[in-house]
C-alpha cells in the first residue's frame, strides 16, 4: 500500500496544497452539465400514481389526461409512456423522466402484463450497452430506469399475487421502492398492520427492494432509521390546493376533515420525497453498479460478444 | 359568430377526446413548464456527489519529463508539499546512465481537508541525457499507451471492477531548459509526438537564471515556436467547452504559459514569514512569490482549478482516441483479453 502523507490541515497556510478544492471542481462541471433521472411508476389504474408524481415534483406532468373506460381497458395491453420535464432549483438542472405504465393489472388475465415493462427496462440497458461499446462515446444518454415506485393497493390484505410476481421478476433489474397508495383510506393502526404484512411477505418471497445505505458520519442517524422504518411509505397525493389555517396547502377535503399531503402526521409523503431526492445519486449508482452490470455480464456471456 | 362556434367546438372535443401520444422513448423535454410552488430539494444532489468524491478519493497521475538536473523532482515535491519524488543526485560512477529512458512510478496517498488523493509521480530518468537521443520519447509514449490499454482491457471485461484503477497519465510536465534562446530540437520532437496522446504542460525550469525581461522574451519565443510547429499543449484550444472556458484558457495560453518556475524544499524566514525559497548571496528567491516566479500560477492551474479537467480530457479525449483506434484496428471489435491468473473473461 502507499504511504500516507499529510501536507497540512489548514487552508492558506504554508503547507496547503489546494486539492481539497477538487470536489468543487467536479461540482462546477456537474452543475453545468445538469443531471438526468428516470423514475418508473407501476401499479393498477386508479391508485393515484399520476397525482402522486405531480405532487412530488410540484408540476403537472399530465396536462391533457384521458382516462379510458372499462370497456376500452379490456383490449388494452400495458403501454409504456415516458414524459420528460426539466426542473431547475437553485441553479441545479434536473432532467426528470417519468415512465408510466398504464394498463398494468387492468386486464382480466394479467399474466403477461409485466413482460412489456421488463422489455422496456432491458431495452434501455441494451441501448446503453450498445452506446458504451461504440466508437463515439461522447454523448451517451442515460435512459436507464433508476428507480421504480411500485404501488400497492390499500384495499387488500397485503401483497396480491401479481405484486409478488412483478417484484420477483424485477428486483434484479431495477431499484424497487414499494409504496402504499391512497393511504387516507386507512386508519393509522390499519396502516401499520398493512405495512408489517407487506414487509413480511416481501421477506417471505425473497424479494429484494431498494435498501437505503447506512447514514454517513454527518448524517442524522436517527432520521435515517425513522425513514427506513417507514418503508413501505404510505402516501397520499393531491392536485388541489386547500386553505387550512390561512395557508394554501395540497390536500384532500372530506366532510370529516382535511388530509394534508405534506403533513408527516397524516402520511409518509414527505419521507418519500426526501428519500428520493437525497438518494438520487445512490439510486443511479446502484443501477449502474448492480443492475446494469448484471445485465451486461449476462448479455455478454450469452452471446459471446 | 365567433364565441358561439368555439363553445360548440369545446363541447365537441369533450365528446371525442383525442388519444394521448404514446411515445416509446422519452419525448423531448416539455420545456421548463414546471412552476414550482415550493422547494423539492433537487439541489442536494450536488452535496451527494461531493460526499461521494470525498469518500472514494481520487487518483492523479503526473509525469515529469526533462533532462537531468532541471529540478523536476524538486518541483513536484514543491507542488505537493511532500516528498513524493526522490531527487537523483546525478549519476555517480557506480550508477550507469541508463541506456534507454526508464519509467519510474511512485505512488503516495496524500490527504487534505478530508479529500484523499492517490498521487502517482512518473519520473523518466535518462530522457535527453544520452549523446544520441533519437527516439528517446518512444519508451514514454509506450508507457502512456500501455496505461490506456490496461484501462481498456478492464473496461471490456465481462465481470469488471466497480472502480477501474486509473493509471493513465493525466498530466505531463515538460521541462524546458532556460537557455534564453529557443526550444531545442528534442523539445519540439517530444512535444510534437506526445501532445497527441497526453496533456502536455510545458514549464521553463530553473527560471531564477533569467531576469524579468529575459523571461518575458523567452516565453514569447517559446510560445511562437510551439505555435509555428503546431504543438497543442494543455489546455488545448479545441477542447474549450464554452465561452467561459475559452476566455479563461485563452488568457492562460497566450499570456501565462509556459510557466517559468522555481522549485524548492527549503524554508527561510522572510519578513517574519516562513517561505519556501532559494538562498543566494544576492537575495532569497521566494518560490510562492508571484513577482519572483510563476510557481504559484502553475500550482493553482494544475491543482486548484484544472485538476478535474486534466483528468476529464485524458479520459474523454486521449483515452477515447486510443480506444477508437484499437477498435478500428481490431475490425470494430474490442481487444482480446489475455488469460490472467484470475481468469477474467473478455467479451470477444
Amino acid at each position: 500500500l502507499y504511504p500516507t502523507l499529510f501536507p497540512c490541515q489548514f487552508s492558506d497556510s504554508a503547507g496547503y496544497v489546494g486539492f481539497a478544492n477538487l470536489p468543487n471542481q467536479v461540482h462546477r462541471k456537474s452543475v453545468k452539465k445538469g443531471f438526468e433521472f428516470t423514475l418508473m411508476v407501476v401499479g393498477e389504474s386508479g391508485l393515484g400514481k399520476s397525482t402522486l408524481i405531480n405532487s412530488l415534483f410540484l408540476t403537472d406532468l399530465y396536462p391533457e389526461r384521458y382516462i379510458p373506460g372499462a370497456a376500452e381497458k379490456i383490449e388494452r395491453t400495458v403501454q409504456i409512456e415516458a414524459s420528460t420535464v426539466e426542473i431547475e432549483e437553485r441553479g441545479v438542472k434536473l432532467r426528470l423522466t417519468v415512465v408510466d405504465t398504464p394498463g398494468y393489472g387492468d386486464a382480466i388475465n394479467s399474466q403477461d402484463c409485466f413482460k412489456t415493462i421488463i422489455q422496456y427496462i432491458d431495452n434501455q440497458f441494451e441501448r446503453y450497452l450498445h452506446d458504451e461499446s461504440g466508437l463515439n462515446r461522447r454523448h451517451i444518454i442515460d435512459n436507464r430506469v433508476h428507480c421504480c415506485f411500485y404501488f400497492i393497493s390499500p384495499f387488500g390484505h397485503g401483497l396480491k399475487p401479481l405484486d409478488v410476481e412483478f417484484m420477483k421478476a424485477l428486483h434484479g433489474k431495477v431499484n424497487i421502492v414499494p409504496v402504499i397508495a391512497k393511504a387516507d383510506t386507512l386508519t393509522l393502526k390499519e396502516r401499520e398492520r398493512l405495512k408489517r404484512r407487506v414487509l413480511d411477505e416481501i421477506s417471505e418471497h425473497g424479494i429484494r427492494i431498494y435498501q437505503l445505505p447506512d447514514a454517513d458520519s454527518d448524517e442524522d442517524e436517527e432520521f435515517k432509521e425513522q425513514t427506513r422504518a417507514s418503508i413501505p411509505f404510505a402516501v397520499i397525493g393531491s392536485n388541489q390546493l386547500i386553505e387550512v389555517k390561512g395557508k394554501k396547502i395540497r390536500g384532500r377535503l372530506y366532510p370529516w376533515g382535511v388530509v394534508e399531503v405534506e403533513n408527516p402526521e397524516h402520511n409518509d409523503f414527505l419521507k418519500l420525497r426526501t428519500m428520493l431526492v437525497t438518494h438520487m445519486q445512490d439510486l443511479q449508482e446502484v443501477t449502474q453498479d448492480l443492475h446494469y452490470e448484471n445485465f451486461r455480464s449476462e448479455r455478454l456471456k450469452r452471446t459471446g460478444k | 359568430a365567433g364565441p358561439v362556434e368555439s363553445k360548440n367546438e369545446a363541447a365537441m372535443s369533450e365528446l371525442v377526446p383525442e388519444p394521448r401520444q404514446k411515445p416509446v422513448v422519452p419525448m423531448k423535454p416539455t420545456g421548463i413548464n414546471a412552476s414550482l410552488l415550493g422547494y423539492i430539494g433537487i439541489d442536494t444532489i450536488i452535496e451527494q456527489m461531493r460526499k461521494k468524491t470525498m469518500k472514494t478519493g481520487f487518483d492523479f497521475n503526473i509525469m515529469v519529463v526533462g533532462q537531468s538536473g532541471l529540478g523536476k523532482s524538486t518541483l513536484v515535491n514543491t507542488l505537493f508539499k511532500s516528498q513524493v519524488s526522490r531527487k537523483s543526485s546525478g549519476w555517480n560512477r557506480e550508477e550507469k546512465i541508463p541506456k534507454t529512458v526508464e519509467i519510474k512510478a511512485i505512488g503516495h496517498v496524500i490527504e487534505e481537508g478530508g479529500v484523499k488523493m492517490k498521487l502517482t509521480v512518473i519520473d523518466t530518468p535518462g530522457f535527453g541525457d544520452q549523446i544520441n537521443n533519437e527516439n528517446c520519447w518512444e519508451p514514454i509514449e509506450k508507457y502512456i499507451n500501455e496505461q490506456y490499454e490496461k484501462f481498456l482491457k478492464e473496461e471490456v471485461n465481462i465481470a469488471r471492477k466497480k472502480r477501474i484503477p486509473d493509471t493513465r497519465v493525466h498530466c505531463c510536465l515538460y521541462f524546458i531548459s532556460p537557455t534564453g534562446h529557443s526550444l531545442r530540437p528534442l523539445d519540439l520532437e517530444f512535444m510534437k509526438h506526445l501532445s497527441k496522446v497526453v496533456n502536455i504542460i510545458p514549464v521553463i525550469a530553473k527560471a531564477d537564471t533569467m531576469t524579468l525581461e529575459e523571461k518575458t522574451e523567452f516565453k514569447q519565443r517559446v510560445r511562437k515556436e510551439l505555435e509555428v510547429n503546431g504543438i497543442e499543449f494543455y489546455p488545448q484550444k479545441e477542447f474549450d467547452e464554452d465561452l467561459e472556458d475559452k476566455t479563461e484558457n485563452d488568457k492562460i495560453r497566450q499570456e501565462s504559459m509556459p510557466f517559468a518556475v522555481v522549485g524548492s524544499d527549503k524554508e527561510y524566514q522572510v519578513n517574519g514569514k516562513r517561505v519556501l525559497g532559494r538562498k543566494t548571496p544576492w537575495g532569497i528567491i521566494e518560490v510562492e512569490n508571484l513577482s519572483h516566479c510563476e510557481f504559484a500560477l502553475l500550482r493553482d492551474f494544475v491543482i486548484r482549478t484544472h485538476l478535474q479537467d486534466l483528468k476529464e480530457v485524458t479520459h474523454n479525449i486521449h483515452y477515447e482516441t486510443y480506444r477508437a483506434k484499437r477498435l478500428n484496428d481490431n475490425g470494430g471489435l474490442p481487444p482480446m483479453a489475455v488469460e490472467t491468473e484470475e481468469n477474467h473473461e473478455s467479451n470477444l
